[in-house]
């Protein structure tokens, strides 16, 4: 399922005037009301002007007299253009396939990225945030179709539109991107919503404003497919190959990857770099763009291993009706020297697991393949902590603690009969299977941590190891020390198995 | 409280095991070792060493002396802990204990707990947990493919076809990577367990009680070391056999199981 990410900027001309890099622009306060204009009609108002009124298309000589003080600047489509060229790119972090969406928009092909931000709503509000800072005010809705999440951006409240569900029809005919007459002809035919508009009989419709408007409300529903036109990210090691003929098997793709790793592999090798993030980028003769992504641990250059990395994901592509050209970009890159090989025959060198780390991360994703640390904790449950699979080991493990090897999370609850105050129980009742206790250890006392929440202060388990009947050994608690209730409810607990 | 049972020291192989030719000492058969481990480069692949129990009984049952590296193996526990396979799991951690370099712990679901790994002289820092789902055994395999690594731990839950298994026997032949399934069934006999694979042993680990406690001792006896019944019910070159031992102690070596100590108890 597609899912874009559509991101609105309603004052982005008046914004960009106070950015640090503008020289020529105003110099009182931004909440001041301000305008551009050009031959003399205004073009855009900050937020403080338009809520004195001043709107788009009125003439500057009205909008000074309704405002006194007023600033006016010149407007340059020119270099809004530019700005929201750069924050494209900004946002190729989100996804290998962000686009402009002129005058006043960006577009982001997020599908199958968003869990690598938290989710869709964190991304947005993540999104957002990053804006803000930047000193841009911006709106953003994330749906299933760029029409749909343009208009809810711009027409609606922003935010997450669940997939499936079908927004389209409260909003106003002017969230469809018409032509401006092609609108006016509509609203005088009592068109007022998009909804009424696309239950209309279309063919008089197309008759009468082409085919923009059949295309549009297609897009809004979901059945045409509408491309986005991504952009390239600023002065990176790229490799492009264009095709006579379209391509479409993968063994193709395979052979035009290997090509394009060597090209990007001897650049970066020039530059002393290695890669730590490819996107592939394939353009298809229907004018869509498809793109693969890989990052990688460490900076590297083995042609062989990122070309494997590629490959794997090649079955995430939808050749369509064939693809024309492939492109392939270094999305960061990070400086890598020459290391030389060690040649003797009697040591062992330690093996390097960075590229078999990738390309489980790779299959896997990153939150799957890790390594375990310990934590100076006594709860059991916070003695361990996952940490990255390539960081250097730190700290120590407990050797002498009789810790299980199954630790069952949550611990389940059991029934078990026990003298208090610190008996090991005598029997007790494991999924509905009774477990008569011959042997036993302990108790060994752990107190909860009170300096990490304040219902821990009193709280206390005791711990025993225990072997049943048949020799299987069992990690049980109390919680409680077996006198006060308040150090806990004196229930029993299986917490790990040896 | 505590035990009272008293279990004696592990007998050193010198004074119990009868050796006709003098025990080289320790940096002589270290210096062999690597002699012979460039001869093999030239030679042979990097199958055929393995790693000795250390235990003569097992040891002999096994055609290469110990457990094999560049082959693959099977462990399951027995009976109620087929489910969560503890012991077998303590039982291969006794035996990557005893094996330098990285490991890959390829797993279903994240229950392990790395401090008892590290009971069992295992230390954690060595091993790269991948949590695959349902993909186990094609992340095993990528792992087998890859020779940085010195195992491969896979835990697999139901049925390992022929094709599977041979996959995974081949990969690990070809790098010389240890390659162990500890196979879990919800189920305490699951049928699956005991169909017929490439692996080249099979291990089924099942706890057994602790020895009567002495007299004199408390209502609820402590706990010694515990105790396996270690069933080798599958080997390639080689006979079945059933050992009881002492658990993985906190170098992962097996010990003999004192049957002395049983005989004292009685005679007091």
């Amino acid at each position: 399922m597609r899912r874009v990410v559509s991101v609105w900027f309603p004052t982005l001309p008046t914004d960009r005037l106070w950015r640090p890099e503008e020289v020529g622009g105003p110099r009182q306060s931004p909440d001041l009301p301000l305008v551009t204009a050009t031959s003399r009609i205004v073009v855009s108002a900050n937020e403080t002007a338009a809520d004195l009124g001043l709107r788009p298309g009125m003439k500057v000589a009205q909008a000074q007299a309704l405002v006194p003080g007023l600033q006016v600047c010149d407007a340059d489509p020119a270099g809004d253009a530019a700005l929201l060229h750069r924050l494209a790119q900004a946002c190729l972090r989100y996804s290998p396939l962000a686009a402009m969406d002129l005058p006043d928009g960006l577009w982001i092909d997020v599908t199958g990225s968003t869990h690598l931000h938290g989710g869709e709503t964190r991304l947005l509000r993540d999104l957002i945030a990053r804006l803000k800072r930047q000193g841009l005010t911006a709106r953003a809705a994330v749906a299933d179709t760029p029409a749909v999440a343009h208009a809810v951006a711009r027409f609606g409240a922003g935010g997450v539109v669940p997939p499936g569900s079908n927004v389209m029809g409260g909003f106003p005919i002017e969230a469809l991107r018409l032509p401006n007459d092609v609108l006016a002809n509509l609203r005088l035919m009592g068109f007022e919503r998009v909804g009424p508009l696309s239950a209309a009989a279309r063919a008089p419709l197309v008759r009468r404003f082409g085919p923009v408007l059949a295309a549009r409300l297609d897009q809004a529903a979901g059945v045409l497919f509408e491309p986005i036109v991504p952009v390239t990210p600023e002065a990176s090691i790229q490799a492009r190959r264009t095709f006579v003929e379209p391509l479409l098997t993968a063994e193709a793709f395979s052979t035009v990857i290997a090509t394009l790793i060597a090209e990007v592999c001897g650049e970066l090798e020039k530059a002393s770099l290695g890669a730590r993030g490819l996107d592939l980028r394939f353009e298809r003769v229907d004018g869509t763009v498809q793109a693969i992504r890989i990052g990688t641990a460490r900076p590297v250059r083995d042609a062989l291993h990122l070309g494997r990395m590629l490959d794997e994901r090649l079955e995430r592509v939808d050749p369509g009706p064939g693809v024309e050209a492939m492109h392939l970009i270094v999305t960061r890159a990070d400086p890598l020297g020459f290391v030389q090989t060690a040649s003797s025959l009697l040591e062992n060198t330690s093996a390097d697991i960075a590229p078999l780390v990738d390309r489980l991360i790779n299959r896997l994703g990153e939150a799957a393949v890790y390594r375990i640390a310990p934590v100076e904790s006594d709860v059991p449950e916070r003695s361990v902590r996952i940490v990255p699979a390539l960081t250097r080991p730190t700290g120590s493990w407990p050797a002498d603690l009789p810790r299980p090897v199954r630790l069952l999370n949550p611990p389940q609850s059991i029934e078990a009969m026990a003298l208090l105050p610190d008996h090991p129980p005598v029997a007790f009742t494991w999924r509905r299977v009774r477990h008569r206790v011959r042997h036993a250890d302990g108790p060994e006392r752990i107190a909860g941590e009170w300096w990490k929440r304040d219902r821990e202060w009193s709280s206390v388990r005791d711990y025993f190891r225990v072997e049943d009947d048949s020799g299987r050994r069992f990690w049980v608690f109390r919680r409680g020390n077996g006198n006060d209730l308040e150090t806990g409810d004196m229930r029993w607990f299986l917490h790990g198995l040896f | 409280m505590f035990a009272t049972l008293t279990i004696p020291e592990k007998p050193s192989p010198t004074d119990t095991l009868p050796r006709t030719t003098p025990v080289p000492t320790p940096s002589i058969a270290l210096l062999r070792e690597r002699i012979a481990r460039i001869g093999r480069i030239h030679t042979r692949g990097p199958a055929e060493r393995s790693i000795p129990f250390d235990i003569e009984a097992i040891d002999q049952a096994l055609p290469t002396g110990g457990i094999r590296l560049g082959a693959l193996h099977e462990a399951a526990s027995a009976g109620a802990d087929t489910e969560h396979a503890a012991a077998a799991t303590l039982f291969i951690a006794g035996i990557l204990a005893r094996l330098d370099g990285p490991i890959l712990w390829v797993l279903r679901q994240a229950d392990l707990f790395a401090p008892g790994l590290a009971a069992a002289g295992l230390n954690p820092d060595r091993i790269v947990f991948a949590e695959a789902g349902k993909n186990v055994l094609p992340i095993m395999e990528e792992g087998l493919r890859h020779p940085g690594l010195c195992a491969v731990v896979a835990e697999h839950t139901g049925r390992l076809s022929l094709v599977a298994s041979r996959r995974l026997q081949l990969a690990a032949e070809q790098t010389g990577i240890l390659a162990i399934l500890i196979r879990r069934s919800q189920s305490f006999d699951d049928p699956a367990l005991n169909e017929p694979t490439a692996a080249a042993t099979r291990w089924r680990i099942a706890a057994l009680p602790s020895p009567p406690a002495l007299p004199h001792a408390p209502d609820t006896p402590g706990l010694g070391r515990a105790r396996w019944q270690l069933d080798l019910t599958r080997c390639r070159g080689g006979e079945p056999g059933t050992w009881i031992t002492e658990a993985c102690d906190a170098t992962g070596r097996l010990g003999l199981v004192p049957d002395t100590a049983d005989r004292s108890v009685m005679a007091a």
